[in-house]
């Protein structure tokens, strides 16, 4: 790719579709687990039988409202539900109940920052509820595609950001900050491989300093922040060159495909422009009264932000510690729950929960949820570092072992006898046999050679298997190895 | 036994003077014996019916059970019953037998109703002779070269005949009072939302309400009670209470205030209709009621109004009909395309087609203001002329239908004449308000319907006001020649 | 306001109807008369009015998150034209 992308600007506008965390679907009272075999989650209403009606999930729309409010959204006193009408197998009515002219959600705002430091607000447009639709399973079947509804009517908040984002980048930036925030809230688990979070750009170029838009094409099926930066950057070097060949860029619907990094214009969507909205009359109006809406602002959680905040303020944590354990909402958890596990300094909490328990997860392939060592038991290990039971280097090899299965902290280090010598005529009879082991070495410090202090310090702890207190050997070395006299 | 009312046959079951298996077995016989000259009914459930029937003797036998326990009835075919075909008059479901029941069919099995099959309609419910039937006309027991009306012509056709004491029904523009005027039958519209709209297949949502045909107000209200009600699956189910139909049939007219909307009896109306009608209103002035003038100037918009919305909405809740988890399926179709689109256009009569492609264009980019918002904000205006004329009046009154039966075939080709034979009965749904037809004469031998219309949840005063015409005239209690 | 055979395959397309081209004309006749029926509708005076949607002044019901349906995919697919492995089958579609 040869073009001159410095004279271009890319604009591009983010639609993400969220599957809220309810127990049953949207309109009907079908289970939303993911994974259960074809069509056994798909009742009358999921699959379009006829006569059946909807009934809105009250939990669906409370999740809907709370996502307005965690970004400074105005929640629409009346909203009504819209019928969008295309024919597709996995669409079974043959149209979505979603939202059109009256959305839940409107007018809303999120501040990410990008690598550079650098802060930005992109504008969210909306977020309307709409249901999910099923899955077109293409292989096999002699040629044919299988359909499985089960997901069909799992609800979702489909949310449209303003056309603020400038970059593959920054299009990151949003979407990582927005899945942080739906997994805060509670109402998504933000599983982008089960497509619970999925992402669709509309990318256009223009020259820079032009005010209009160029045409954009709407690129779907990227499903992981990985992907969607790929995509947009294909997408904006494709169309770039497109226009600097003398072409023109056609408004279309776009597959990603991972396999190539490519995009393709979806041929199953090539009529899919008029869709014949109206409002939905099985379903009538809903209200949110102001008292409602209250109800689920108090209702709340800590947001990221705040948070990450008040780990600066309380635990006195560097604003990058405080970042990276706000990162995710269980992490954060964990963390507090270790301070409060553990009666340890809260700095020493992050320490390890940032560079060993993370590093050990990461070696592992697992997240915070799966993680081996429970934030109680990783507080009983820094409990042991605190009140000085064992070492900080002690600690470390307690806590392999804590990785590997072998019990809590107290029953590792008493079934390894790794308690700590803190008892200071020991550790003097540990120091005098090793001066009296190294007399060449002694003399040369005696002689000025003060580098040899830390040959002592290794010999006394390695003397002692690594047990004795390293404050008491210091202090007590220091005393010992000072000339007679 | 067939001639008896509804209240009547449940006292000849509880003193034991015939069981329901007996009565059951009494219009079984006259279906077999009459209905291949109406073709009323598309499904006959002989068996589900006398195992129903003998669950109501078990029940009656036992002193328990109420006032419709082992009493029959036909279902529309647009209602879905489990284990039964329930094809709404259309090739389309022509094969689907429905895995679950419709609340009301819940509702009426539960009172022990006694289901003796399911009554042909229109295809999907949409016309006004029964002739769109994927499974052939119905005719009308009154004259079988005439239609009995539709969409629920086979209900109509089946109780006029003596064939079931009742039958249930629907009503998106006129289905049920329509049928009702012309086979001289009492059938009650609700008010939207007062009963349940699950499991009846859906013609078009915002208008669509399930009623009752029977042979007298006093039927109606037994079988209307046992369906009304609130349902927690239909969102436009309204949860207020159900008043108690039959207890309000006795009360006597004086002081009622019925209008007259000079738009009933303007240009169009047979005059042998009119004077019938006038009639109704001369004896129903002698039983007490008041008559005045009232004014619904937005009625004649009405056909317009209804043929946006009611195609839009139809247009909408038919495109689940695609071959591919239930209904019609074109063989070996080689793509997708192929296959919804031959699917459809075989599963689906002319008059269905016809209405998905208005509803399809009024609903499509560049025509939805012009049209669909248009006809939205006319039935506002139609709602409000009701709403006014009930600020001074307790009811409406004005002829069902402009004619009496027509012939079979005789609007074949023209869907704008066929519209306009509910230019009296649209207007009701428009507006979601009660309405309900009952037998006011006859002209050139064929029965003439006269129409009230209630305001909202009024169903029991409606049914009053026919009942007590119905204690001072014998219309209703005339049967079709053949079939008494 | 009188619509075009070509129109009628338009709308028909969209509607996933498969109508002989034998048959459009008619159709589009048909289709004309009723829209002119319709266009009665221009005449009313309508600035101002709020368009009404539905019968009933009321509000949509919530319903609690509960999972009331059980698995009836047996049930269901009896009725099914084409399954396979549970899944409903149709011809191949490209996306």
């Amino acid at each position: 790719m040869s073009v001159n992308t410095m004279e271009w600007e890319a604009v591009i506008g983010l639609e993400v579709h969220c599957q809220l965390l309810t127990r049953s679907k949207i309109f009907s009272g079908a289970p939303t687990a993911y994974g259960a075999a074809p069509n056994t989650q798909a009742c009358a209403v999921d699959l379009g039988l006829p006569g059946v009606l909807p009934v809105l999930n009250g939990e669906a729309l409370r999740m809907a409202v709370s996502f307005g409010l965690a970004v400074g959204a105005q929640i629409a006193p009346r909203c009504v539900f819209a019928r969008k009408h295309y024919f597709y197998p996995d669409l079974p009515k043959g149209y979505q109940i979603s939202q059109y002219e009256l959305p839940i959600v409107a007018k809303g705002r999120l501040d990410i920052v990008l690598d550079d430091g650098s802060a930005k607000t992109v504008g969210i447009t909306r977020a309307h509820m709409e249901e999910d639709a099923g899955k077109s399973l293409h292989e096999s079947f002699h040629g044919q595609t299988g359909i499985d509804l089960n997901r069909a009517g799992t609800p979702l908040i489909e949310i449209v950001s303003e056309p603020d984002i400038r970059s593959a980048a920054e299009a990151v930036a949003y979407l990582k900050k927005l899945h942080q925030l739906v997994v805060y809230l509670g109402i998504c688990d933000g599983n982008m491989q089960e497509g619970s979070f999925r992402c669709d750009a509309n990318v256009s170029v223009r020259r820079k300093g032009e005010a209009r838009f160029g045409t954009r094409t709407e690129t779907k099926n990227v499903n992981s922040f990985r992907y969607v930066e790929k995509a947009i950057d294909y997408e904006i070097q494709r169309q770039i060159e497109v226009i600097e060949a003398g072409g023109r860029i056609v408004q279309e619907t776009r597959l990603f495909n991972p396999d190539t990094g490519q995009t393709r214009a979806m041929r199953s969507k090539e009529d899919a422009n008029d869709y014949r909205y109206f409002p939905d009359p099985d379903l009538l109006p809903i209200v949110c009264s102001a008292e409602y809406i209250e109800e689920i602002r108090k209702a709340l959680p800590e947001l990221p932000e705040a948070k990450k905040a008040r780990f600066e303020a309380a635990f006195g944590l560097s604003a990058y510690d405080a970042g990276v354990l706000t990162g995710e909402r269980p992490l954060a958890d964990y963390f507090e729950a270790v301070v409060k596990a553990s009666g340890a300094e809260a700095k020493l909490c992050a320490n390890w929960v940032i560079t060993d328990l993370l590093g050990a997860l990461n070696k592992l392939g697992k997240d915070i949820g799966g993680s081996p060592v429970s934030a109680q038991a990783l507080g009983g290990l820094l409990g042991r570092i605190a009140d000085k039971t064992i070492s900080g280097k002690i600690a470390k090899e307690v806590f392999e072992a804590m990785v590997a299965g072998e019990g809590d902290a107290d029953a590792i280090i008493k079934a390894k006898g790794l308690v700590q010598i803190t008892d200071e005529p020991a550790i003097v009879a540990v120091i005098d046999q090793v001066m009296q082991a190294n007399p060449e070495q002694l003399k040369g410090y005696r002689s000025g050679k003060d580098k040899l202090f830390g040959f002592f310090v290794g010999q006394v702890m390695k003397a002692s298997q690594g047990k004795a207190n390293p404050d008491a050997v210091n202090r007590l070395l220091k005393e010992k190895l000072a000339p007679p006299g | 036994m067939h001639n008896l009312s509804i209240k009547e046959l449940s006292e000849g079951l509880k003193a034991k003077r015939f069981s329901s298996r007996e009565l059951t077995q009494h219009h079984l016989d006259r279906i077999a014996r009459h209905d291949w000259a109406l073709n009323s009914f598309i499904t006959v459930t002989p068996e589900r019916a006398m195992a129903q029937a003998a669950a109501a003797d078990a029940q009656l036998a036992a002193g328990a059970g109420g006032p419709l326990t082992g009493i029959p009835l036909a279902q529309k075919d647009i209602f879905c019953t489990r284990g039964v075909k329930t094809s709404c008059g259309s090739k389309m479901l022509d094969r689907f037998v429905a895995p679950y029941d419709a609340t009301i069919v819940e509702k009426l099995d539960a009172a022990g109703m006694v289901m003796l099959g399911k009554a042909n309609m229109d295809e999907f419910a949409m016309g006004s002779s029964n002739e769109t039937s994927w499974h052939g006309a119905v005719r009308n027991p009154w004259n079988p070269g005439r239609v009995p009306g539709g969409s629920s012509g086979g209900s109509a056709a089946a109780v006029a005949a003596g064939l079931a004491p009742a039958a249930t029904a629907t009503d998106t523009g006129g289905s049920i009072r329509q049928p009702a005027a012309l086979t001289n039958l009492t059938g009650i519209k609700p008010t939207y939302g007062r009963v349940s709209r699950y499991g009846m297949i859906a013609f078009a949502s915002s208008l669509d309400q399930a009623g009752v045909l029977a042979r007298s107000a006093q039927d109606a209200a037994y079988v209307l009670q046992a369906m009304a009600g609130f349902d927690p699956r239909d969102s436009t189910s309204v949860d207020c209470p159900v008043d108690d139909y039959p207890a309000a049939l006795d009360k006597p007219l004086r002081g009622l205030r019925i209008g007259l909307p000079d738009e009933f009896f303007a240009e169009g109306l047979e005059p042998g209709v009119r004077s019938c009608v006038e009639g109704a209103i001369k004896k129903l002035w002698e039983l007490g009621a008041e008559f005045e003038n009232v004014s619904l100037p937005n009625m004649p918009l009405s056909v317009p109004t209804y043929y946006v919305v009611a195609p839009a909405e139809a247009s909408s809740n038919l495109a689940r009909f695609d071959g591919v988890r239930y209904g019609h399926r074109a063989d070996n179709a080689a793509s997708l395309e192929e296959l919804y689109k031959r699917s459809r256009g075989e599963g689906f009569g002319a008059e269905v087609q016809r209405r998905i492609m208005i509803g399809t264009y009024v609903l499509s980019h560049g025509y939805y203001d012009a049209y669909y918002l248009k006809a939205q904000k006319v039935r506002r205006l139609i709602y409000d002329d009701f709403k006014r004329a009930f600020a001074s009046v307790d009811l409406v009154l004005g002829p069902t239908a402009q004619n009496v039966a027509f012939r079979l075939g005789d609007k074949g080709d023209d869907p704008v004449a066929m519209y306009l034979n509910d230019i009296y009965t649209i207007a009701a749904n428009l507006a979601g308000i009660p309405a309900l037809s009952m037998p006011c004469g006859f002209h050139d031998g064929l029965p003439v319907g006269v129409q009230l219309m209630g305001n909202f949840f009024d169903e029991a005063r409606m049914l009053n006001v026919a009942h007590q015409y119905q204690q001072a005239t014998d219309w209703h209690k005339r049967r079709p020649p053949g079939f008494e | 306001m009188k619509l075009s055979p070509e129109q009628v395959k338009q709308v028909a397309h969209l509607a996933r109807l498969e109508i002989r081209p034998e048959q459009l004309g008619h159709y589009a006749a048909q289709l004309s008369s009723i829209l002119e029926m319709v266009s009665q509708l221009a005449a009313a005076r309508t600035d101002a009015v709020e368009p009404m949607a539905h019968p009933l002044d009321m509000v949509q019901r919530l319903r609690p998150d509960a999972v009331t349906e059980e698995d009836r995919r047996a049930d269901f697919q009896a009725i099914a034209p084409a399954v396979e492995n549970g899944l409903y089958l149709v011809p191949k579609v490209i996306e």
